[in-house]
């Protein structure tokens, strides 16, 4: 077997698997920001005209499989596996889509990490030779985050400082042998890293020491500085996660320079009552398969570091005074 | 980051990361907020006084006019509510919209509201009062409590 | 002037609960029964029966006077009625507004759907 880890935790593809077709689906909040022209749809009503928010969720997740599938010319049946995952309970969303869809199917769970975590089963299942074909995806929504971890939608709640916006949309990534420029060359996988943050408000600087714990170990085991990547992104530390995690970087000797860039704070920038930017999988998702897949396929980026975060909290231990558990995922995509 | 290693070691470690978050993590603007719950508390009560004012000229005494009053507050809340106003209300003033009883009616329609999508008797029903429920159960707990000492103490 | 007063002392009993908001860091749910609970022993003390005199609905919409309207209820009913009238008497003030919260609510449960 050619296939090695390298370093602590970074697995490195023998035959780097590639990204065949990538679909993104995002919502009318998202569709005002300065990313939306990278997206492949743009729904002007979030609810997608069902019932509840859950089943709309669900119309996201299918939408970006559906896109992608048409894209790559791909029949769901040449799909080998499906790994997909989502903020709910009992990750239902990706359960129901599944079940649609009808392929093989891995759920995973990694809160807003989920995106990276998909995509580097999905490539290691390609470059194993277990699959020819295996299709990653996530979703997250505004109205069923809100109900599942914090209040009722109609509810007077005052935003925080830090407070963040929960991304509406799916991201979906295909990957295969062959077909298609961008390659997946290495991924780390990270720990679970609990800094004592309680305030479910204050996701950014819960989640920064997981970015900072991840990117350090990636960069450790490969052998690289960060100036390696044209752009390093975190999925959605926001503006105050960042900072922090500038700074973390700066106290452990590495720091990070002006191609690194937040996935949530580039998803809503200008957008009005978006707190100090975006969340859930989405988040993460539209801007990795959206923005940086389309801007590789161009040639405009070649090397990304794309480092999604995720804060493993549930409703219930935040509740009874329990902190905030976080991970962050990270992925490296070359030409 | 070194190794998970002794929980003093890991203590040690979160007290230095959460001085580090908090010396960049914004402060509210607590001027401004306080300010803005201030006027727009202070509308709300000017509201109720008005209401207040037309029970009692309505032939009320300020007693009868009590309950009368606080019910047409919580009506008002309701309505807001169902008007997808309210939320907006709670996010620019905070406290200004949360404390006064339109607060507490704005908590209940948004949970009828948001758990209907679950059934009306096992969603709707039974969530009702889950941001409401604690005002009740300690309001009751306290003021049945301050009136029995009261009551026994002086009759 | 009873407009101003209203406005003063309601607008001031808020001010105090965004300081425990922003300042306390106190989740709103304990604000809440922090503010009701105070103005159920408030009213133990004849203090807030004073406060309502002189700011009328300012003192009674903030929810701290929903904690008085039910203590003085209690009181009031159980001087009437002894410890039975302790029970029946929570509801005394505060009765019509929860009957009219749920009517209500559910109503506008029944037409109007949440909107992000």
């Amino acid at each position: 077997m050619a296939n090695r880890r390298i370093g602590k935790s970074t697995m490195r593809f023998a035959t780097p698997p590639v990204i065949v077709s990538a679909g993104t689906v995002a919502g009318p909040m998202e569709g005002r920001g300065p990313m939306a022209r990278w997206f492949d749809e743009v729904v002007p009503d979030d609810m997608f005209g069902e019932r509840t928010a859950e089943k709309a969720e669900r119309r996201f997740m299918g939408d970006a499989v559906k896109i992608l599938l048409k894209q790559a010319a791909v029949q769901p049946q040449q799909v080998d596996y499906f790994i997909a995952g989502d903020l709910l309970n009992q990750i239902i969303t990706a359960s129901f889509v599944a079940e649609d869809l009808g392929m093989p199917f891995i759920g995973v769970y990694g809160a807003c990490s989920t995106s990276v975590q998909g995509l580097t089963l999905a490539s290691a299942l390609v470059d194993a030779g277990f699959a020819n074909l295996a299709l990653a995806a996530t979703s997250s929504h505004y109205q069923t985050a809100e109900r599942q971890f914090r209040y009722p939608i109609e509810l007077n709640i005052q935003r925080k400082s830090t407070s963040q916006y929960t991304a509406t949309g799916a991201g979906a990534v295909l990957v295969g042998q062959s077909g298609g420029k961008v390659r997946v060359t290495e991924a780390t996988p990270g720990r679970v890293i609990d800094m004592g943050v309680k305030d479910p408000n204050q996701m950014g600087p819960a989640m920064a020491p997981a970015a900072a714990d991840t990117i350090f170990n990636h960069l450790a085991d490969t052998g690289r500085d960060p100036a390696f990547y044209d752009v390093i992104i975190t999925g959605d530390l926001g503006s105050v996660g960042s900072e922090i995690l500038l700074e973390l970087m700066q106290r452990r000797g590495v720091p990070l320079g002006d191609n690194y860039a937040d996935g949530g704070v580039m998803l809503f920038e200008g957008v009005r009552g978006t707190g100090v930017g975006g969340s859930g999988c989405a988040c993460s998702a539209l801007i990795m398969e959206g923005f940086v897949w389309k801007r590789m396929c161009d040639g405009e980026i070649r090397r990304a570091l794309i480092v999604a975060t995720g804060a493993l909290l549930s409703p219930l231990t935040w509740q009874q005074g329990e902190s905030v558990p976080c991970i962050a995922n990270a992925i490296a995509l070359q030409l | 980051m070194a190794n998970p290693g002794t929980r003093k070691h890991k203590a040690d470690d979160r007290a230095k990361y959460q001085k580090l978050a908090s010396s960049i993590v914004p402060r509210p603007p607590l001027a401004r907020n306080t300010a803005v719950a201030f006027g727009v508390g202070g509308l709300i009560c000017v509201v109720g006084q008005a209401v207040m004012n037309a029970f009692i000229a309505s032939g009320m005494t300020a007693d009868e006019a009590v309950g009368p009053t606080l019910a047409t507050m919580i009506l008002i809340g309701v309505v807001l509510t169902g008007l997808s106003i309210y939320h907006h209300i709670g996010e620019f003033a905070g406290a200004g919209a949360a404390v006064p009883i339109t607060g507490f009616a704005n908590t209940i329609a948004a949970a009828a509201m948001d758990f209907k999508r679950e059934g009306y008797v096992l969603g709707m029903g039974a969530k009702m009062f889950i941001i409401a429920g604690p005002v009740l159960v300690y309001g009751i707990l306290a003021g049945v409590t301050v009136a029995l000492i009261k009551w026994l103490s002086r009759g | 002037m009873d407009y101003v007063i209203a406005f003063l002392v309601g607008g001031a009993i808020c001010a105090v609960g965004q300081v425990l908001l922003d300042l306390a860091k106190i989740p709103p749910a304990h604000m809440l029964v922090l503010f009701v609970v105070v103005g159920a022993v408030l009213s133990g003390f004849g203090a807030y029966d004073r406060l309502v005199e002189f700011a009328g609905a300012g003192a009674l919409v903030p929810v701290s006077g929903f904690g008085h309207s039910i203590s003085r209820g209690s009181l009031l009913e159980a001087r009437r009625l002894g410890v039975i009238g302790l029970f029946t008497g929570a509801f005394e003030f505060t009765g019509l507004g929860v009957a009219t919260a749920v009517f209500f609510s559910a109503l506008i449960a029944l037409v109007a759907n949440p909107k992000a």
